[in-house]
């Protein structure tokens, strides 16, 4: 049978901000246990929030870019549950009226361009954490974070495969460092995805029963906990079972999903507006101003790279994929090599070796000044693109060369004299009679045949332009 | 001394008639006197009071005091002050001593007055006749086998016994109006938002609001000088002009309407009460005042919409009383849970545990809309009843409780009777309007308070309102016998 997979995320974005979210508290990372846990963060009798106007401002951030209407009013609950790494016994979150609605982010996977919706993204607060171990049959809670501000981002299930989904985290990991709201440090935990998988026959419209897996902090995991899931489920359902609605964790260990609660045991949070706290009111004026300091959107400069550089839409999304690949791109260009050919040798040769090493581009051995330096070579037919193809990698042995030496070094250089082709085209003729009879008695595919004779014997370095050229006007004569 | 006002003992201070220090020590030795019997005091430290008197000695002699520079003030224990115990008359923070100031203990510091102790009050500000409190009941000074009211019955107790001249309060559905009549004293509430909630531990947030608690208006608006106030540490605090209480009091009260809403004269009403606040309505009349009669229709969802929001937001707000940071801790537990159930269940008194329940419940899956949600517009009803009287009065009147003082443990049993005490009260609370109680008259030798009900940041014009009567009479100036 053939099943459709239907993905959605809720990603927690911890906020680059310098207090939580709602006291005056530092949320600076690694600090010791409880130093950071000032009075509201201890919960103590009579303490009150007050929102950080900075974590207001970064969910205003994201709803600029991902094209999502920002709410005038929002409304901030209290989420009540208890746990001893939640001080108050509630969490304060946004439910019913959330800052940021209806957003869109567009993914490219498997060539094609697919639009995410993002319901809603929300600003609430962290909660702390439970030490095991550190006392002997006793449990440590550590407030440091406890209030950190978090932005929830809620997306519609809108995916329909474990790569789509890693696909969508890793373009929104992108996009909130692009637009300076979150460090995006997966290891410290400042972007943590929950994922929500569910399976149905194909073609059919309703919606299966979905399970939550529960604090993806890496995308390796994402993959392969939904890859997990979704086979569990589907065998399940093929065995005649039935899916419950559940949160999971993911175990990177054995690499699969078990049970945390089911729906019977869950939680009655008793949401309620929180009466400490007024509605946020969002005026237009807020909203311009963070608008004016917003940096140009990943999608902005895909378009202009399509429209003023002629680029594919592909080659524009996957240039704009991160803020050092664009910079990247667009040094190179600076240099001066054309943009088609840069897009090319970046998207290609330069991120299959960055991919084969294990690098991300910003430290990437060869330098934009290089890599135009060689693209103007192959544009000026000094080499030709095979032959710049081996320039490359021994660049990137030795990226501190210089780009005609290595030219020069490697004897790469495209012979474009047509004395010297015209020379070596008669000899092929000569040592080659019986090709030239065939091309003479209407075989078209014996000139390909001689081409390819003149170029091995100019060991590659003849211009392949000439030399059909030159061949041709000797043959016909 | 024990009947001076605030100004005269202010008075007292500069012409060096007696010191701070010495004042503090006199109303700490009443306190000492007295209070094994009235209990109207949880926590009394004299060092502490000694020592900022002392400090407010040297303020005054360098020039540098102000009306309250030097005067005790009687403390409710649900205000956070620093190094003192801060027990919110529960066995649950019994061990608390509070790192930080509240806000208001905060302004009474800045200007050099003394704490003279932390008063008795029902237990996380849960009840009428300060019977819950963790502490044990207070006594009614004017009659020791009656309650005092509550919740802030320890420092009505106080002013009334004349043990401070001066106390906090809060007010969440009556708690300084319903005590203030009772113990025959001037209470009020200030509109919500006037005084800073930072530092006072929550019972119902979205109605808490703290206020004075003295003999007369005029003291009244000396301690509002001092409260009020914005504050960033408070969201739900409102960013109003300063000021000044007491220039307004002297103003006349000819042509001021007075509304009489009908509602607050229905059944449920002490016969003899009722009588006093209509004597007292004449005396404004005779003063050159119109009464006017208006009507609240809403008046009888009051309670039950109380009722309803005030728990809701206490059982989230006392969620952190759960024995993992400081407060009580059940000694013995097998696990988490355990541990959980047994602290709250032996660190909360009954009423305290009735309205968790009932708060819980009213937000629980299923039933939130139609007991919260529902409860929240028929609030907005109710505010919306103020303001169309408004439009025809200046000021609207009534009694602040359906009766005089009762005895201890009559209403103990009986939760519902006991919620009745602040049918006048509470409708103010919803709407976030100010309120007044000043004392009117006397019934079997027992206090009857008048209650004022002043519009959005009116205080200046009910005080000056119920100034004007305590020209004309003299019922704040009694004392029960003994006292003096």
């Amino acid at each position: 049978m053939e099943w459709d997979i239907v993905i959605g995320i809720e990603t927690h974005v911890q906020l680059r901000t310098h207090s939580k979210q709602f006291s005056g508290a530092s949320v600076a990372y690694g600090s010791e246990p409880n130093s950071q846990a000032c009075l509201v963060s201890l919960a103590y009798p009579g303490v009150l929030p007050v929102l950080n106007k900075a974590a207001v401002d970064c969910a205003i951030r994201f709803g600029l870019a991902t094209d999502a209407s920002i709410a005038r009013r929002s409304i901030f609950a209290r989420k009540n549950y208890f746990y001893p790494d939640l001080p108050k016994g509630y969490q304060i979150s946004q439910f019913e009226l959330p800052i940021v609605n209806h957003g869109k982010l567009t993914i490219i996977t498997k060539d094609q361009e697919k639009e995410v919706r993002i319901l809603r993204a929300h600003l609430e607060e962290d909660a702390g954490k439970s030490l095991h171990g550190i006392v002997q049959g006793k449990t440590g809670i550590d407030l440091n974070r406890a209030g950190t501000p978090l932005l929830e981002i809620v997306t519609e299930p809108d995916m329909s495969s474990a790569e789509e989904a890693v696909v969508y985290a890793k373009k929104l990991h992108e996009l909130v460092q692009w637009i300076g709201i979150c460090d995006g440090n997966m290891q410290e935990g400042s972007f943590r995805c929950d994922v929500n998988v569910s399976v149905k026959k194909k073609g059919e419209t309703k919606l299966g029963t979905r399970r939550e897996i529960k604090n993806l902090n890496s995308f390796r995991f994402i993959k392969q906990a939904i890859d997990y899931e979704v086979n569990w489920q589907i065998e399940t359902l093929e065995d005649g079972g039935k899916i419950d609605q559940a949160t999971i964790l993911f175990n990177p260990e054995t690499g699969e999903t078990r049970a945390m609660r089911s729906k019977e045991e869950a939680n009655d949070y008793r949401y309620f507006p929180d009466p400490d706290l007024l509605p946020l009111e969002v005026t237009d004026a807020m909203i311009d101003k963070i608008k004016s300091t917003m940096p140009e959107l990943p999608a902005t400069i895909a378009e202009r790279f399509e429209k003023e550089l002629g680029l594919s839409s592909y080659d524009a999304l996957e240039l704009t994929s991160s803020r050092e690949v664009t910079n990247f791109f667009t040094e190179t260009i600076k240099f001066g090599s054309s943009a088609k050919l840069s897009a090319n040798w970046i998207l290609g040769s330069l991120f299959s070796q960055l991919k084969e090493n294990d690098l991300s581009i910003s430290s990437c051995p060869i330098l934009p000044a290089q890599l135009a330096a060689l693209i103007k070579r192959i544009e000026d037919q000094t080499i030709s693109n095979n032959a710049a193809k081996k320039v490359f990698d021994a660049l990137w042995q030795k990226p501190a060369s210089e780009i005609d030496g290595l030219i020069d070094e490697l004897g790469l250089k495209q012979i474009s004299d047509s004395g010297a082709i015209d020379q070596i085209v008669d000899e092929v003729m000569q040592t080659n009679i019986s090709m030239v009879d065939e091309f003479k008695s209407g075989k078209d595919k014996a000139f390909n045949a001689l081409v390819g004779q003149v170029m091995k014997a100019s060991k590659g370095k003849a211009n392949p332009t000439q030399v059909s050229e030159i061949l041709k006007k000797k043959l016909i004569n | 001394m024990i009947n001076l006002s605030l100004k005269s003992l202010n008075q007292g201070l500069l012409e060096k008639k007696f010191s701070s220090v010495e004042l503090t020590q006199f109303f700490l030795e009443r306190v000492q006197k007295y209070n094994t019997d009235i209990n109207a005091f949880i926590t009394i430290d004299e060092e502490k009071s000694l020592a900022q008197a002392k400090y407010a000695d040297t303020l005054i002699q360098s020039g540098k005091q102000s009306l309250l520079t030097g005067i005790p003030v009687a403390q409710k224990d649900i205000f956070c002050a620093a190094g003192w115990r801060t027990t919110c008359g529960s066995l649950m923070l019994d061990n608390f001593i509070a790192p930080y100031n509240a806000t208001v203990i905060d302004k009474f510091n800045q200007v050099g007055a003394v704490n003279l102790g932390k008063t008795n009050m029902d237990e996380f500000a849960m009840g009428s006749s300060n019977e819950t409190s963790y502490y044990g009941p207070v006594k009614n000074p004017w009659n020791h086998d009656l309650v005092p009211g509550g919740s802030s019955g320890g420092s009505a107790a106080a002013i009334a016994a004349r043990l401070a001249p001066a106390a906090t309060g809060t007010d969440t559905g009556g708690s300084i109006r319903q005590p203030a009549s009772l113990c025959g004293f001037s209470g009020l509430k200030p509109t919500y938002g006037l005084v800073s909630r930072f530092g006072m531990i929550a019972f119902a947030s979205s109605l808490d609001q703290a206020g004075p608690m003295a003999p007369s208006a005029e003291d009244c608006a000396a301690l509002l000088n001092v409260m009020a106030g914005h504050d960033e540490k408070d969201s739900t605090s409102i960013n109003h002009d300063k000021e000044d209480y007491l220039v307004n009091l002297d103003q006349s009260v000819k042509g001021l309407r007075i509304g009489v809403p009908k509602e607050f004269f229905e059944e449920g009403l002490d016969g003899q009460v009722q009588q006093v606040i209509e004597e007292a309505l004449n005396t404004y009349k005779k003063m050159g005042a119109e009464l006017i009669n208006i009507s609240l229709p809403n008046t009888h969802l009051a309670i039950p919409v109380y009722y309803v929001i005030a728990p809701a937001e206490a059982s989230s707000n006392l969620s952190r009383y759960d024995g993992v940071r400081y407060g009580y801790r059940a000694k013995e537990y097998d696990d988490l849970m355990d541990m959980y159930f047994k602290t709250r269940q032996q660190g909360f008194g009954e009423e305290v545990k009735r309205r968790i329940l009932i708060g819980t419940y009213v937000l629980s899956a299923g039933y939130y809309d139609a007991y919260y949600l529902k409860a929240q517009k028929i609030r907005q009803l109710i505010s919306n009843d103020f303001k169309k009287a408004f439009q025809q009065c200046d000021v609207i009147m009534g009694p602040s409780a359906p009766s005089v003082a009762f005895k201890a443990n009559e209403k103990k049993s009986d939760p519902l009777a006991m919620y009745l005490q602040d049918i006048y009260t509470i409708s103010t609370n919803l709407a976030g309007l100010p309120g007044m109680s000043i004392p009117a008259g006397m019934v079997n030798n027992l206090p009857v308070g008048l209650q004022l009900i002043g519009n959005y940041f009116k205080e200046s014009q009910m005080l000056n309102v119920a100034h004007a009567f305590q020209q004309e009479t003299d019922w704040h100036q009694k004392v029960p016998k003994g006292v003096i």
